[in-house]
Formats: structure tokens, C-alpha cells, sequence
């Protein structure tokens, strides 16, 4: 007998995607770019975290429209986003045959208390995080993959770069600890003392972990794959930039030749101007994206 | 052996056969397929795959070595990658198993399952497959050897030394599928 809906399945996904660029589109022309740039999954937004910092008020899952012609434009996988704790935005999206649902603080929250309880759903979650605990936490309800939150729609990688690297630190520091020790880490992250284990055992998150929030040029991407992220988002930093098409192709080379110098210095030329960028002490602190959720 | 590591899960791949006792190259580039005694097309985005392969000079190198005999297993992407016919697509493959596939046949994500599946060659017990948003093997030539079918389609194949499969053998813990193929290759170059 066929299972569908297995974690197995759920997470299986994820790990197709691992060393791809996942890039935000608003519409099948995006789209239809975004795949023969050789992204390895589109985002269908109505618009792009830099344009709903720009817009401010409500910022709500996608009109269906939208994303039923995005899903019809391409063969790679199509991801949308939900409104943390918007359990019947994701029951739309499950219904409309979504790939994947990213529970997102791009969105304003529709629940400070609760996210979503993912496990409830065939379709698997991607979730941000800060930190560990908070990755896990996440983990615990459901998600099948977890991404860094940075700080989206700023072109600015510097908060992409603080969650990766708080949580690679964290997992080195569970490492080394004893049971005991174990025990009080779990309390003190407020995460799942059987999921601190695993991570203490393994090493690393048990699901795949990509960079997000932020990333707008090819070394950005390969920082981000360098410090151990297992693939990149790229939101807003495509379409508005100059030249999404080759800055796109470039992107995507830098996330696969992230060792590489030489290859990561030739496919850096000439991309013309990427997006404009966000310095983070510039937005208000109740104005970051990255504080919702918790 | 090599596996290539443009794009998906290619780090499970490289677990899976160093479990089998065999050391792993990753290739990015055609100069790293020298050397190599028998290569792994992992899943992942075909498309992703192809785009980079097109990019990096990796085509024409990839396409020399097949047919030079160098035995590839391609699974998932990689078997799409590996068909000759991509039903309703002009996306790079490289064309040596006769067979015609449908991308994404099977559905979408959350119509992606897992299933126990009868490999007569592997003997009982049944081997736990995983499709994910898997290609549909809609045709075989004449020269393709059926090796699993579900659902009256076949899953697995091989033709001389091209092997692919639809599934993904890399995510489960069972080793049979890979040992097979290794056995064969040893089998191979003994005579």
C-alpha cells in the first residue's frame, strides 16, 4: 500500500533541493526565468519582501490566481507563503496542490501565540529560525525544513549571517555535553529534549537547513553555503536587480562552485546593479521581520 | 566512484556507497571524472542539473565517458537526466537509456509516497521505495531490461551498464539496491 505524507516524504523534498537556489517570483514570466536560470524551486508571492516593506499594513497569503499560474508555468517545485500560525491560508494552499508552504514572518502573523501545527498536513513545512531553539521548536510541530530568517527584503546578508552562524555555534556547543547537561540545554532553548539530543548525536539540525533573508549577490550565496547552509532563498534580491536572468544564472553557479574563487570571480562580472540595499539599524526595531514568531 | 554533485542529494548518495565500502569523488567539473570506475546521478532539480551541466562543459565530458562504457546509475533527476525521451520537454538529457519519461507523472509533493516495492533480482523482503515528485517510465525500447514495476510502470531499469530508477534508494537505510549495482560492475570488470 502507497503512504502519502510520510515524514520520510516530507523531508525527502527538502533534501532534492539541497544545493539550489529557491528564488521569489510574482509572476509565470518570473517563473518561467527563474527555471531556466536553473533555480531548483520558485516562491510565489504577490510581492517581494522588499515591496511589502515598502507597502507596510497587512501582508496576507497570495491570491490563488497568482499561484495557480505560477504552478502551471513550471515543471520545478512551487512553494507559497502563509501567515504564521494562518492554519486555513495552509489548508488553501495543501488544496491547491502546493509543493511546499513556507510559514513565513514575511507575512504579518495571524497568531503572536501559536504557528501551525504542520503535522496535521500532507504538505510539508519550511519554517525560519534565529537559533537553535527556536529552529527546533519548529522542527517539534512539523516543519520538514528550516532556513536562517535573516532579515528580508533588505538585500543586506549580515542577519543571514548571525542565525547561521548562531546556530552552527549552539550545535558545536550541544556537542560535547552529557546527558544531564543535555537535559538543562533543552530547558534553557526551550526545544524538545529528544530533538537536542538528536542534534547533540548527529551533529547537525535533522532537517535541511537553508540560508534566507537577504542574500542579493553570487558571494553572498557561497558565504552562506561556505558557513555550512545546505542551499539559499534568494527573495527579492533577483527582480530587483538590473539583470535577473544572469544574476539569477550566477546565483545559482555560486550556490553548486561555493568553494571555488575562480569560479565564483567569473560569474560576478558584469551583473549590473543588484537590488538597493537596507542597512539593518535603519529599520525601526518593531519593523524587523525577523522578530516575528518566536 | 564518482557522484555528481551539481545540485540535490548527492552527500546521501555518498553516504549510501560509503556504506557499501566504496570511496566517492564528488564531480563538478569534467576534469574529475578521470580517474573514476563508475558514476551516480543523484535526485535533485533536473532541470537545476542540466543548466550546470550545459554552464560548466560538463555535457559533452559526461556524454564521452557513457559511452565509453563507464557504467552510471541515475536515480530520480538522474534517470530523467539519463532518458532519452522527456515527454512534452526540450530539457537537456543526455540520452542513453531508451526509455520515454514523464516528468512529475505521478503528481505533485503531496501526492509523493512510499511504497514496498518487489525487486525479484534483490529477492524478499520487499525494498522500501520513495518517490518523490517522481518521473513516470512510460516507455521502454526494446534493448531495456525491466527490473521493478509499480503500478504497471516500470520504476527500475537498465540497459548494458546505464541503470536508472524513479525512486530514490538513497533515502532509506536499505543498502541492497546500491550492493546490486556495485556486484555488477565487479562482475563486469572481471571479465
Amino acid at each position: 500500500m502507497a503512504e502519502k505524507g510520510t515524514w520520510t516524504v516530507k523531508k525527502g523534498l527538502a533534501e532534492m533541493l539541497k544545493g539550489g537556489v529557491i528564488m521569489d517570483v510574482t509572476t509565470p514570466e518570473q517563473a518561467r526565468i527563474a527555471e531556466e536560470a536553473g533555480a531548483c524551486a520558485v516562491m510565489a508571492l504577490e510581492r517581494v519582501p522588499a515591496d511589502i516593506r515598502a507597502a507596510g499594513g497587512v501582508a496576507r497569503m497570495a491570491d490563488p490566481t497568482v499561484i495557480l499560474r505560477i504552478m502551471d508555468a513550471v515543471t520545478i517545485p512551487v512553494m507559497a507563503k502563509v501567515r504564521i500560525g494562518h492554519f486555513v491560508e495552509a489548508q488553501i494552499l495543501e488544496a491547491l496542490g502546493v509543493d511546499y508552504i513556507d510559514e513565513s514572518e514575511v507575512l504579518t502573523p495571524a497568531d503572536e501565540q501559536f504557528h501551525i501545527d504542520k503535522h496535521a498536513f500532507k504538505v510539508p513545512f519550511v519554517c525560519g529560525a534565529r537559533n537553535l531553539g527556536e529552529a527546533l521548536r519548529r522542527i517539534a510541530e512539523g516543519a520538514a525544513m528550516i532556513r536562517t530568517k535573516g532579515e528580508p527584503g533588505t538585500g543586506n546578508v549580515v542577519e543571514a549571517v548571525r542565525h547561521m552562524r548562531l546556530i552552527n555555534a549552539e550545535i558545536r556547543r550541544l556537542r560535547g555535553m552529557g546527558r544531564e547537561e543535555l537535559v538543562a540545554a533543552a530547558k534553557e532553548m526551550g526545544a524538545p529534549l529528544d530533538l537536542v539530543t538528536q542534534v547533540a548525536e548527529l551533529g547537525r539540525l535533522p532537517v535541511v537547513n537553508f540560508a534566507a533573508g537577504g542574500i542579493a549577490t553570487p558571494a553572498d550565496a557561497a558565504l552562506m553555503m561556505q558557513l555550512g547552509a545546505d542551499g539559499i532563498f534568494v527573495g527579492s534580491g533577483i527582480f530587483k536587480s538590473q539583470d535577473p536572468m544572469k544574476r539569477a544564472r550566477a546565483i545559482v553557479a555560486a550556490t553548486t562552485y561555493y568553494n571555488d574563487p575562480r569560479v565564483l570571480a567569473e560569474v560576478s562580472k558584469d551583473l549590473g546593479e543588484a537590488m538597493p540595499g537596507l542597512e539593518i539599524a535603519a529599520i525601526a526595531p518593531g519593523q524587523r521581520m525577523q522578530e516575528r514568531g518566536w | 566512484m564518482g557522484v555528481l554533485a551539481l545540485q540535490g542529494a548527492f552527500v546521501e548518495q555518498e553516504r549510501a556507497l560509503r556504506r557499501c565500502g566504496v570511496d566517492t569523488r564528488q564531480i563538478r567539473k569534467a576534469e574529475e571524472l578521470t580517474g573514476i570506475r563508475a558514476l551516480l546521478i543523484p535526485g535533485g532539480e533536473s532541470t537545476t542539473i542540466g543548466r550546470l551541466m550545459e554552464d560548466f562543459a560538463l555535457t559533452a565530458a559526461l556524454t564521452r565517458a557513457i559511452a565509453g562504457g563507464l557504467p552510471v546509475f541515475g536515480t530520480c533527476a538522474g534517470v530523467i537526466l539519463l532518458a532519452r525521451e522527456i515527454v512534452g520537454s526540450d530539457q537537456l538529457r543526455l540520452g542513453f537509456l531508451d526509455i520515454a519519461v514523464e516528468r512529475n507523472a505521478y503528481g505533485r509533493q503531496v501526492d509523493s509516497f512510499e511504497v514496498d516495492l518487489d525487486i525479484p533480482a534483490l529477492g524478499p523482503p520487499p525494498f522500501r521505495a520513495v518517490f518523490i515528485r517522481a518521473p513516470k517510465i512510460v516507455a521502454v525500447g526494446p534493448g531495456v531490461e525491466v527490473l521493478a514495476v509499480h503500478e504497471d510502470k516500470p520504476v527500475l531499469v537498465r540497459q548494458g551498464h546505464v541503470w536508472g530508477c524513479a525512486f530514490h534508494p538513497e533515502l532509506t537505510s536499505d543498502l541492497r539496491l546500491h550492493r546490486y549495482f556495485l556486484d555488477s560492475i565487479a562482475n563486469r570488470q572481471l571479465i
